[in-house]
C-alpha cells in the first residue's frame, strides 16, 4: 500500500442531484479511513446521506443526474476518476453491500440460490453447476438450515430473517474485502436483530473484510463498530472511536441520538426520547451550524451558530473530530454536568 | 356457462329489440327472403326458420344441435349435421361449423404474426424510451405511439395498401390470402402488410405499457441489488427490470390476442382477409343470426380461453403467484 | 390534443402523397394503351365498344365487395349475377350482348327463336337448339329446362329467388316444386312434347312473357346433379366456361367447358381462358385496385364509393377512364292521397311545384354519381319512354308561384304541416327529405322528418297503409328499380293499386288508380311488343295527372372502365360492363 494509505480512504466526498427544486447536496465533503478486519458506523437520522454515501462507493448512481466528485481510494486505486466498467467489474466482487429490506431488495421472480448463482458467475467464469454448490454451501455458512433444498425457494417462502441471512450470503458469495451494510437489521424483529449482528460480526472476523455498518440505531454500533462516524445534513459532525462517542461524545446532535437510543432496561414509552425538529432540508440547508434550529446550545455560541459554519476539529478523545462552535472544554463539561446524568437517571 | 350466458344475450338481442317495436315472425322472416316475396313464402320461411315458436324453444333447439346435431332439408336432400352443429346460415344455408374452423386459421396467423412482431417493437421501443427517458429517442418514440394509437386501421390500411402495394407494388394486393399448408412463403407474402398494420397499432400501445412498467420497476430495490452485484447494465435491464415488468403486459397480452383471435375485424375488413372478424361483421349486416352466434361463441370461447391461459401462465411467471 | 391533430396532419398529408402517385401511375398507363386504338375519355364504352379485340387468352380477375348473392341459376335476384351467369349458363333466351340500345332485347339462347304465343298469350313455346351440351357431355333436353323452372318454384328451398313463374304458369293447386311434390303431373304447366320442345301454359295472357325466358331460371338443371340448397356448390355448366373452384363466401374460378360448342351460340365470344372472382373483399380496396390494375372488374357494378367519387371528380386523367351509366332506378318520393290534406290533388300538385329537384340530385351525390333529374316515373331506357314533365321549373329548383296557386286551390292559401318518412340507415335519404323540408317550406308546406328503420319500412312503417293514415305519413321516400328493363318490369309493383297490401310490405304507398291497373292489365296481355310499350308511358303520365309520385333522380353510377381489358361496353340490360365480351389485351 502506498505512503501508508488506509484499505478504504474517502476524501472530501460529495454527491449532489441537482433537481428542478435546487441542488440536493446529499452527500457533502466527507472524509474517512478504514481498514480491513475493521468496522466503521456511519449513524444519522434518516436523510442525512448515509445511503448515498455507500451507493457512491459502489459507483452505483445515474451518471447523468448526479455529480460525484473527491476520492474513493479503495486498495491503492482511485475509483471516483475510473471508468464505470472497471468499477462494475470490483462491484460485487472487491465491495459489497447489504441492503435493508431483503424482500424488496431480492428480485421476486427468481429463486434465492439463482440469484447468488448470479452474482458469482459475474465475476467468476465458472459452470452453473458449480456456481450453485457454492451457492448452498454459502447458505450454510450463514446458518440457512437445509441449505441444498431451500436454495431453490423464492425469496417470499423465507422468514425475514432467513432473506437477510441470504442477502448476506449473496454479498459475501464472492469473498468482498469491503462489505457495507445498509440498515442490516432495521426490518427485522429484535431477536433476530441479534442473530444477525452476531452473524455479520463473525463472518467479518472470517473473512477479514472492512466492514461499513450504517444505521441510525446506536445500538448496532455499541455492538459492531471500531469507529463512528455521526453525518447530519451530508456532513460529517463528529467521528470517533465508538468507545469515545460512547464515553465522550462531544457534539450536541451526538447526545440527542444517544439519549434516543432505545434502552433494555427501560418500558418501551420510556425509552425513546427523539430530538426535537425534524432534519434539515438538503437544498437549503440552514445558515451557519446546521444543526442549529434545534440545539438547544445554540445561544452559548454567541450567534457564531447561526452564521458561521463550524468546521470539523480535533477534540478531547484520541482521533476524535467534532462539527461544532462550542469550545471542547465546555462540549466536555456539559456532557459530564448536564447530559449523561440525564442518560443515566 | 359463461360461453352460455353470452350465446343467450345473443340470442335475446337479435330477436327481442325487432319485437319491441313490434316485429312479428313475418316480418323477421322478410329479411331472409326474396324482394317481391309473396306472403305465402315468407310464411313458409318463417315457419322453416322456427320463428313462430317460443324463444326458449328456438334457444333451446339451437343448444341441443350443439350437442347431438341436428338435420337440415335443403330442398333436394336432407342433410346431417354433426354434433358441435351451430346451426345453418339463414342466408347462404351453408352449416355454420365446418365456416368458423376454415376461417380460423387466417385469423390466427393474422394474430400470431401480428402479435411476434407487436410484442417485439412495443417491448422494445417501450424498454429503449424507459431507459432514456426524456431523450430524444423517447420523445420521438412516444410521438409515434400516440400517433400509432390514434390513427385508425381503416386509414393505415388503406394508405399502406395504396402505398406499398399498389404504387411500390412490394406487398401484397387486399384480398390476397394463401394457406401457410399450401405455401408458407405466399402466405407470408399476403400477410406481411397486414401483420405489420396490425401491429404497428399494438405496438405503439405496447410501447407505452413497456416504457411505463420499466420506469417503475427500474425504481425498485432489487434492481438496485442487481447493480450491486456487478451485473451488466444491459442484464439488469432486461433480466431484471424487463422481466418484471413484463408480467403485467402479459395480462394484457392475453386478453388483446383472446380478443383478437374472436376476429381482428377491421383489419380483415380493409384486407378482405376471409377470417373470423370479416365472417362476423358479414354476418351482422346480413341479420344471419346462426352465423352471428357461431361467430360470438367462438369469440367468446376465445376469450375466456386466454383468461385461462394468463392465469396459468401468471403462476409460472410471478413465483408469488404460484405458491403464496 | 395538440399531438394528436399533428399526427392526423402527417397522416392525411401522406395519403394525399400517395393520392398523387396513383394518379401518375394512372396517367403513365394512359400512354401504352391509346396503342390499342381506343382513346380513354369519359363514357367511351357507354355506347360503343371499347378497345375492341377478338383476342382470345387470359384471365379476367373480379372482385365482389359483398357475398355473390348465389350461384344457383334458380335462386339468383341480382343484376350483375344475371350478367355473369351467362358465362356458365344458357337460358332459353338472353339479354343481346352488344352496346347501345339493342343490348335491351331478347335474342335467342339455348332456343333457336323467341316464343311463339299462342291461344291470345296463354301459351308461348321454345324450341331448343340441338348440340348444346352440359359440362359432362349429356345433351341438354326441354326436360332439363322444364325441371329447372320447377325446382325454382320451391320457395321453402330458394326464398330469394323472383316468383314470376309460380305467378304465371298454370300449376295444378298446392305445388311446391319436384322436392316436395314428387311425381305430381305438371304438365298443365309445363309440357314437353320431345326433347326439343318446351311448352309452357300460363293461368292468364302474358305479352311479355320472353322477359320471363330469359331469366336464369330457364337454365337447364340435371336432375340427377340437382342437390338442392347445395346446388350452388357445383352448378352444371352449359355456357364456355364451368367452375374449377368454388370456395363459398370467398372466391371462385370458371374455367373453360371444353364442352362448349361455339357453333350452338350465336352470342358468345369466350374470349379469356379464365375468369376469377373474390367474394367480401373491401369496397374502398376494390376502387384502388381497379385503379392500380390489380384488379379487373368490380363485378357489382353499382359504382365507385364516395371516397373515389371525390378523386375521380377532380382528376380529368382518371375521369377519362370511366363510364357513367344511367340506371333503370329511380328515386322519388311517394305522396299519399289517404292523409289529409293530401287527399285534395291541388296541394299534391304544390308539392310537386315546389320541390327543388337540384337538391334532390345533391342529396344523391350530384350528377354524376346521383344521377339525373326527372319530370317521369319510367327511366330512359325502358322501351316505350317518352320524355316529359308536367310540373316544370325554368332551373329544376321549383316553381313557388304555381305552388303557391294550387295550395289556394287546395284551400290551404298558408301551406299545412305534414310528415316525411324515410330510411334511417340512408344518409341520402336523410339528405332529401331535408332537402325537401326546405324547399317546401318556401311555400308553408312544413314537414317532420320521421326516420324509421330499413329492415321494417316497408312492413310496419311507410309501406303499410294503416300506419301510414294513422300516424299522417304524407309523404314517403322511396325507390324502384326493376327486375329487367321493361315496363311492366318496372311499373308493375309501384302503380298498380293491387300489390298494395292492408298489412304492410309493398314498394306501392301512394298509387291508387283503378285507369292505371286497367292500363296495366291490357299492356301485360298484349303480345305485340310495340304496342305493348306504347302503353307504359300512358300510365307513366296518368300516374304523374294525380301528383302521387314526385320523382326525382334517375340514378347513375361511376363506373371504373378496366384498362387492362378488351371489348369493354355497358349493357343496356344490366347497366353495367357487359361480362360476357370482355378479353384480356
Ligand atoms: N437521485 C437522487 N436525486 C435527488 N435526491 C436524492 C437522490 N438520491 C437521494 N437523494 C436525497 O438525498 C438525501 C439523502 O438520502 P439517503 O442517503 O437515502 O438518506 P439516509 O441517510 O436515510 O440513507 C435524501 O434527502 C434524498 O431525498
Ligand atoms: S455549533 Fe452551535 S448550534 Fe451547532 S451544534 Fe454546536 S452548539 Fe449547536
Ligand atoms: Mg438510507
Amino acid at each position: 500500500m502506498p505512503d501508508g494509505q488506509a484499505f478504504l480512504e474517502v476524501k472530501d466526498l460529495k454527491i449532489h442531484f441537482p433537481t428542478d427544486d435546487g441542488v440536493v447536496r446529499s452527500v457533502d465533503g466527507l472524509n474517512f479511513k478504514l481498514e480491513r478486519g475493521k468496522t466503521l458506523g456511519i449513524v444519522g437520522e434518516s436523510g442525512s446521506g448515509k445511503s448515498v454515501t455507500s451507493l457512491g462507493i459502489l459507483g452505483i448512481y445515474n451518471h447523468r443526474n448526479s455529480k460525484i466528485s473527491g476520492e474513493i481510494w479503495l486498495d491503492g486505486k482511485e475509483i471516483v476518476s475510473a471508468s464505470q466498467d472497471d468499477v462494475r467489474k470490483l462491484r460485487g466482487n472487491q465491495m459489497a453491500m447489504i441492503f435493508q429490506d431483503p424482500l424488496s431488495a431480492m428480485h421476486p421472480y427468481y429463486t434465492v440460490g439463482h440469484q447468488i448463482v448470479e452474482a458469482y458467475r459475474v465475476h467468476h467464469n465458472v459452470s452453473k453447476k458449480v456456481a450453485r454448490k457454492h451457492a448452498v454451501d454459502m447458505l450454510g455458512r450463514v446458518g440457512i438450515p437445509q441449505p441444498d433444498r431451500r436454495v431453490d425457494d423464492y425469496p417470499h417462502q423465507f422468514s425475514g430473517g432467513m432473506r437477510q441471512r441470504a442477502m448476506i450470503a449473496m454479498a459475501l458469495v464472492n469473498d468482498p474485502h469491503l462489505l457495507i451494510a445498509d440498515e442490516p437489521t432495521t426490518a427485522l424483529d429484535v431477536t433476530v436483530q441479534a442473530q444477525i449482528m452476531d452473524l455479520m460480526h463473525d463472518l467479518q472476523a472470517e473473512f477479514n473484510s472492512a466492514l461499513i455498518v450504517i444505521t441510525h440505531d446506536l445500538g448496532v454500533v455499541a455492538e459492531l463498530a471500531d469507529d463512528v462516524l455521526v453525518m447530519y445534513g451530508g456532513r460529517c459532525i463528529e467521528y470517533a472511536s465508538a468507545a469515545t462517542i460512547f464515553e465522550q461524545p462531544e457534539h450536541p446532535y451526538t447526545w440527542g441520538l444517544l439519549g434516543s437510543m432505545p434502552r433494555m432496561d427501560r418500558p418501551v414509552q420510556e425509552r425513546l426520547v427523539p430530538i426535537a425538529g425534524s432534519p434539515p432540508s438538503l437544498i437549503n440547508l440552514p445558515k451557519g451550524c446546521a444543526f442549529s434550529p434545534r440545539c438547544v446550545y445554540e445561544e452559548r455560541t454567541g450567534g457564531l451558530g447561526t452564521t458561521v459554519v463550524p468546521e470539523l476539529t480535533r477534540a478531547g478523545g484520541t482521533n476524535h473530530l467534532v462539527r461544532c462552535h462550542l469550545p471542547t472544554e465546555e462540549r466536555q463539561r456539559l456532557w459530564v454536568e448536564e447530559v449523561k446524568p440525564k442518560l443515566e437517571a | 356457462m359463461l360461453l352460455f350466458i353470452i350465446s343467450a344475450a345473443t340470442f335475446g338481442i337479435f330477436y327481442l329489440i325487432p319485437r319491441l317495436v313490434g316485429a312479428t315472425p313475418e316480418t323477421l322472416a322478410t329479411r331472409y327472403v326474396g324482394r317481391a316475396a309473396t306472403p305465402e313464402t315468407v310464411h313458409l320461411i318463417a315457419e322453416k326458420l322456427g320463428f313462430y315458436d317460443p324463444l326458449w324453444l328456438q334457444y333451446g333447439r339451437w343448444v341441443k344441435a350443439i350437442f347431438v346435431g341436428a338435420d337440415y332439408n335443403l330442398g333436394a336432400t336432407v342433410e346431417h349435421c354433426p354434433a358441435p352443429c351451430f346451426g345453418y346460415s339463414f342466408i347462404t344455408k351453408q352449416p355454420v361449423w365446418p365456416e368458423l374452423v376454415d376461417r380460423l386459421p387466417v385469423t390466427l396467423s393474422l394474430a400470431i404474426g401480428a402479435a411476434i412482431l407487436w410484442l417485439l417493437l412495443g417491448l422494445s421501443i417501450g424498454t429503449l424510451s424507459a431507459l432514456r427517458r426524456g431523450s430524444f429517442l423517447d420523445r420521438s418514440a412516444m410521438t409515434f405511439s400516440l400517433a400509432g394509437v390514434s390513427m385508425p386501421i381503416f386509414f393505415t390500411g388503406m394508405v399502406s395498401l395504396l402505398v406499398f402495394s399498389y404504387t411500390l407494388d412490394w406487398t401484397a394486393p387486399g384480398g390476397s390470402y394463401t394457406p401457410f399448408t399450401e405455401s408458407p412463403s405466399e402466405w407470408a407474402y399476403a400477410l406481411l402488410l397486414p401483420w405489420l398494420v396490425l401491429a404497428l397499432q399494438f405496438s405503439a400501445q405496447y410501447a407505452r405499457l413497456t416504457r411505463a412498467g420499466m420506469l417503475e420497476t427500474m425504481g425498485e430495490d432489487y434492481i438496485r441489488t442487481a447493480r450491486a452485484k456487478g451485473l451488466r447494465e444491459r442484464d439488469v435491464n432486461v433480466k431484471h427490470g424487463l422481466r418484471a415488468a413484463l408480467t403485467p403486459i402479459l395480462t394484457i397480452f392475453g386478453l388483446d390476442f383472446g380478443l383478437l383471435l374472436g376476429g381482428a375485424v377491421l383489419t380483415e375488413q380493409v384486407f378482405s382477409l376471409p377470417g373470423l372478424g370479416k365472417y362476423a361483421v358479414d354476418a351482422i349486416t346480413n341479420n344471419d343470426l346462426p352465423k352471428v352466434l357461431g361467430v360470438t361463441l367462438m369469440a367468446a370461447f376465445f376469450v375466456v380461453v386466454a383468461n385461462l391461459i394468463v392465469d396459468l401462465l401468471y403462476a409460472v411467471v410471478d413465483p408469488r403467484v404460484r405458491l403464496g | 390534443m395538440m399531438r394528436k391533430s399533428r399526427a392526423l396532419v402527417a397522416g392525411t398529408a401522406a395519403l394525399a402523397l400517395t393520392l398523387s402517385a396513383a394518379a401518375c401511375g394512372g396517367s403513365d398507363d394512359k400512354g401504352s394503351d391509346s396503342s390499342g386504338g381506343a382513346k380513354p375519355e369519359f363514357n367511351a364504352a357507354l355506347t360503343q365498344v371499347y378497345n375492341p379485340s377478338d383476342k382470345k387468352g387470359g384471365t379476367i380477375r373480379l372482385a365482389n365487395s359483398g357475398d355473390w348473392d348465389t350461384l344457383d341459376p334458380g335462386e339468383t335476384y341480382y343484376g350483375y349475377s344475371w350478367n355473369f351467369l351467362r358465362l356458365y349458363g344458357r337460358g332459353l333466351l338472353m339479354f343481346k350482348p352488344v352496346p347501345g340500345a339493342e343490348g335491351n332485347t331478347v335474342t335467342p339462347d339455348l332456343a333457336e327463336g323467341l316464343g311463339t304465343p299462342s291461344d291470345g298469350g296463354k301459351t308461348w313455346t321454345y324450341k331448343i337448339r340441338k348440340g348444346v351440351k352440359f359440362e359432362d357431355g349429356t345433351e341438354v333436353t326441354s326436360k332439363d329446362v322444364k325441371y329447372a323452372v320447377l325446382r325454382s318454384i320451391d320457395k321453402e328451398t330458394f326464398p330469394n329467388g323472383p316468383a314470376y313463374f309460380e305467378g304465371f304458369l298454370n300449376l295444378p293447386a298446392g305445388y311446391k316444386g319436384p322436392y316436395k311434390s314428387k311425381g305430381v303431373n305438371t304438365d298443365s304447366a309445363i309440357t314437353t312434347p320431345d326433347d326439343q320442345t318446351i311448352v309452357f301454359h300460363l293461368k292468364q295472357a302474358f305479352g311479355g312473357f320472353d322477359y320471363f325466358a330469359a331469366l336464369p331460371q330457364t337454365v337447364p338443371v340435371p336432375e340427377a346433379k340437382d342437390t338442392g340448397a347445395k346446388y350452388k356448390e357445383h352448378v352444371v355448366s352449359t355456357g364456355p366456361y364451368k367452375f374449377e373452384t368454388n370456395e363459398l363466401g370467398k372466391s371462385f374460378k370458371l374455367v373453360r367447358n371444353d364442352k362448349w360448342d361455339a357453333a350452338t351460340d350465336p352470342n358468345r365470344k369466350a374470349l379469356p381462358d379464365a375468369y376469377e372472382v373474390q367474394l367480401n373483399v373491401n369496397a374502398d380496396d376494390i376502387d384502388n385496385r381497379l385503379l392500380s390494375g390489380d384488379l379487373d372488374v368490380d363485378v357489382v357494378g353499382t359504382g365507385v364509393q364516395p371516397a373515389t367519387l371525390g378523386r375521380v371528380v377532380g382528376d380529368p386523367t382518371l375521369k377519362a377512364s370511366t363510364d357513367n351509366p344511367t340506371l333503370a332506378r329511380l328515386w322519388y318520393t311517394s305522396i299519399n292521397p289517404t292523409v289529409a290534406p293530401l287527399d285534395n290533388i291541388d296541394c299534391r300538385k304544390a308539392i310537386e311545384y315546389a320541390a327543388d329537384k337540384v337538391g334532390y340530385q345533391t342529396a344523391y351525390g350530384g350528377p354524376l354519381a346521383g344521377g339525373e333529374i326527372t319530370g317521369t316515373i319510367l327511366p330512359p331506357m325502358i322501351p316505350g319512354y317518352e320524355k316529359f314533365d308536367l310540373y316544370p321549373s325554368a332551373d329544376g329548383t321549383g316553381d313557388v308561384a304555381k305552388a303557391k296557386e294550387h295550395l289556394a286551390a287546395c284551400g290551404q292559401p298558408n301551406g299545412f304541416e305534414t310528415n316525411i318518412a324515410y330510411r334511417a340507415e340512408r344518409p341520402k335519404e336523410k339528405a332529401t327529405a331535408e332537402a325537401l323540408q326546405q324547399s317546401l317550406a318556401r311555400v308553408g308546406i312544413k314537414l317532420t322528418l320521421k326516420p324509421f328503420p330499413q329492415g321494417d319500412y316497408f312492413s310496419q312503417y311507410a309501406g303499410n297503409p294503416p300506419y301510414v293514415k294513422n300516424n299522417k305519413l304524407g309523404m314517403n321516400l322511396n325507390g324502384w328499380g326493376a327486375d329487367w328493363n321493361d315496363g311492366f318490369g318496372f311499373l308493375s309493383q309501384i302503380v298498380d293499386s293491387r300489390v298494395i297490401r292492408e298489412t304492410g310490405g309493398s314498394s306501392n304507398t301512394s298509387v291508387r288508380i283503378p285507369e292505371v291497373d286497367q292500363l296495366l292489365d291490357k299492356a301485360s296481355a298484349e303480345t305485340d311488343a310495340a304496342k305493348r310499350d306504347a302503353y307504359w308511358a300512358q300510365i307513366d303520365k296518368r300516374v304523374m295527372e294525380e301528383a302521387v309520385i314526385l320523382p326525382g333522380v334517375t340514378a347513375k353510377s361511376l363506373l371504373i372502365r378496366p384498362k387492362t381489358l378488351t371489348n369493354v361496353f355497358v349493357s343496356d340490360a344490366y347497366n353495367m360492363y357487359d361480362y360476357l365480351s370482355l378479353g384480356v389485351a
